[in-house]
């Protein structure tokens, strides 16, 4: 079993009457909500927690793509992963966004990720989601009826554009180039393991299997809703007579773990309010461009998902609902090791990605769910699928070839010997640019 | 009268409604489609031979796949105008299809006798932002393009049925007519008519509703001050839909500038 702690990364100050007033936390929210000093302190103490997973020994940090809103401050996950690489050492980097129908051309993409894959010395899982439709067709514009076209010619782009030895040239219905050479080019060869996070499109799954990508099933409602999901992949799987190896599905879920199950409904209730409530407050008209799904998935699904809107927008859904739909999973390390097992045994997932920050959570209780877990949940299901090989994991460089950051010396400030963050009138930093 | 026609060598299928006898002329729905009961056109049929296609991904209309842009599009109905052996036509495009039947004018110049667009798409004006249809549920959505969202006409539009199978098949026919229409209208509805819109040759009527929350009168000018023979009109008590709305009044207009 593989574990990577996944961030999401939400604003964590949204005001108390957010659902209330306003009409949605993606595409059209306030701008004034944002401050960006809150944000740098958010994105610092993020990147902390990722540090932290790495140090306690989880096999994969996650980040995403999402755009204009308070759900996920990430536009640009690969950012995030250029930071972590030079101050982790041990996970692997699974950047699980970059939207590729988004990027134009598309070699960008490639390009980014062989950079991460180079820095890191091949720790890198590339992630391919379509995209939401509140990020691709409301906030990047993109035309609904295309949106899936596009992004298989740049997935086969960027596919090429890793593994071709030569210089080749790309006609493509959305792309074309004349020259595609890949500088630099990824460490791991051929390429880095692609992850296609999904949130439950029929066509992911036959796409998964007949490339071999791991299918990765996003969703926040838990096991008992996701094994609708796992299945019907599953079922495409055997139909195509490939094997069920655990390893090649990722499931995402949040998990919070505190000394007893009452202490973690203390700790973690009011959070998991905040998510549910304020953080997936996505206006019902943003949510499906008409033709962001195919005809085959609304009907494959279509009660279903009225159902889940339905249960989305019951107001109110209080901390034992979240745990007895198993939308989170909570509690004493007992009680989470049981469920987690049960868990990635009735959906046959070898890779599960963590949730352990979630909506406002504060720094010291993420430190104390992600420390707790490490110590008293992992080692205990570290061993559930024996028999099969994870395929889908990043083969790095061995640790002796691995270049080590110089340490950061902050007495080390500008000219005069001072450290930046001392001043209070921006002197230094005027200072040392002019450097 | 309905028929299916196979088109381009099979490329397409054609569910085309066909009304009356007289002059021919083309009528493009917009994004919505035809609804299926459109007493206007059989109300045109008395005075012309009404040819109401669906365009593919509407009703049972084929071939989405080779219709990316307005250029596809503009090419598909000239084919079917070919093969449905029409030299020259009246064009009446609603909506969507009044931007689709002005590209067609442009670029098909001779075949168009005259042309009447209706509330038509086709424009952007930053300061009179079109509201985002594909991001509306059907109660905002009455509220824009009818000027009484309480009439019967208006809840007629945006009942929801009960019954979940007959729910599931509205849902998928919307989405699939929503799907092909955003090829022409996300996010933005203008695909560069400003460009092309001074070859048209007809004489060109605009009809605008005077309380549409959708495309505003105010767009009127915008093609007004391009095609060189038109003008614009704007029926009252009437938004987005005034072929439903004001039945008999847009008849007449129609009617009597096409005679004219």
């Amino acid at each position: 079993m593989k574990f990577t702690w996944f961030h999401l990364m939400p604003y964590r100050f949204l005001p108390e009457d957010f659902t209330s007033k306003y009409h949605s936390v993606w595409v059209d929210i306030p701008r004034d909500l944002y401050d960006p000093k809150v944000g740098h302190r958010l994105y610092n103490d993020y990147l902390d927690q990722l540090e932290f997973a790495d140090q306690m020994g989880f096999d994969g940090l996650g980040v995403n793509e999402h755009h204009q809103n308070a759900y996920g401050l990430m536009p640009s996950p690969n950012i995030m992963g250029a930071a972590m690489a030079r101050r982790t050492r041990h996970a692997n980097l699974v950047v699980l966004g970059n939207s590729i129908a988004l990027y134009n051309p598309p070699v960008r993409v490639a390009e980014e990720f062989a950079m991460l894959d180079v820095l890191s010395g091949g720790r890198l899982v590339a992630g391919f989601p379509v995209g939401t439709s509140m990020d691709t067709n409301f906030c990047y514009g993109e035309v609904p009826a295309t949106l899936r076209e596009k992004y298989k010619e740049a997935h086969d782009l960027i596919l090429k554009a890793w593994t071709e030895k030569d210089v080749f040239a790309f006609n493509g219905k959305f792309t074309k180039l004349r020259y595609v050479n890949l500088w630099p080019k990824p460490l791991q060869q051929p390429r880095p393991p692609v992850w296609v996070p999904g949130g439950g499109s029929v066509e992911t799954w036959d796409f998964c299997a007949d490339y071999g990508h791991q299918y990765s099933f996003l969703s926040y409602f838990g096991y008992i809703a996701g094994k609708k999901v796992a299945d019907g992949y599953w079922n495409v799987m055997a139909k195509k007579g490939k094997p069920l190896n655990p390893y090649s599905l990722g499931f995402a879920q949040v998990v919070a773990v505190a000394e007893t199950d009452e202490q973690a409904e203390r700790d973690y209730g009011p959070h998991m309010d905040y998510f549910y409530n304020r953080c997936l407050h996505v206006y019902q008209g943003f949510a499906d461009a008409p033709g962001y799904r195919t005809e085959s998935t609304i009907r494959s699904g279509f009660l279903a998902q009225v159902g889940r809107a339905a249960a989305l927008r019951r107001e109110g859904l209080k901390w034992k609902d979240f745990v007895k739909e198993g939308y989170i999973i909570a509690g004493s390390p007992k009680t989470v090791r049981d469920r987690l097992r049960e868990a990635m045994k009735s959906l046959n997932c070898g890779h599960l990605m963590i949730l352990q920050q979630i909506g406002s959570m504060p720094p010291e209780l993420v430190r104390k769910n992600t420390e707790l877990f490490a110590r008293e949940v992992m080692p205990d299901l570290r061993g559930l699928w024996p028999d099969w090989e994870d395929k889908w994991s990043p083969r790095r460089l061995p640790e002796s070839e691995i270049a080590v950051p110089a340490q950061l010396n902050l007495n080390l400030g500008g000219a005069n010997g001072t450290n930046g963050r001392t001043s209070t009138n921006g002197e230094a930093h005027g200072r040392s640019a002019a450097k | 009268m309905k028929e299916l026609r196979r088109i381009a060598g099979g490329k397409f299928t054609v569910e085309l409604n066909m009304f009356g006898t007289g002059e021919p002329l083309l009528y493009l729905h917009g994004a919505g489609g035809l609804v299926g009961v459109d007493p206007f056109l059989e109300d045109l049929g008395h005075s012309f031979k009404v040819l109401a296609p669906h365009l593919p991904g509407y009703g049972e209309s084929t071939g989405v796949e080779h219709i990316d842009d307005v250029l596809d599009v503009t090419l598909f109905y000239h084919q079917l105008l070919d093969e449905l052996g029409v030299a020259s036509a009246h064009v009446v495009g609603h909506s969507m299809g009044g931007m689709l039947a002005a590209e067609f004018a442009a670029i098909d110049v001779h075949r168009v006798k005259k042309l009447v667009l209706v509330t038509p798409a086709g424009f952007w004006l930053d300061e009179h932002p079109i509201p985002d249809v594909f991001a509306m549920e059907l109660p905002e959505l009455a509220a824009h393009i009818f000027h009484d969202p309480q009439s019967p006409m208006a809840q007629m539009f945006t009942t929801i049925p009960q019954d979940m199978k007959l729910l599931e098949e509205m849902y998928v026919e919307r989405v699939k007519r929503f799907t092909q229409a955003s090829k022409f209208l996300w996010p933005i509805p203008d695909r560069g008519l400003k460009k092309r819109a001074w070859r048209i040759a007809a004489p060109t009527l605009v009809i605008m509703g005077e309380s549409d929350r959708l495309i505003p009168p105010v767009y009127a000018n915008e093609f007004t001050s391009r095609i060189r023979n038109s003008r614009a009109v704007t029926i009252a008590r009437a938004a987005h839909m005034p072929m439903y709305e004001q039945q008999e009044v847009f008849v007449k207009t129609v009617r009597e500038f096409l005679k004219g």
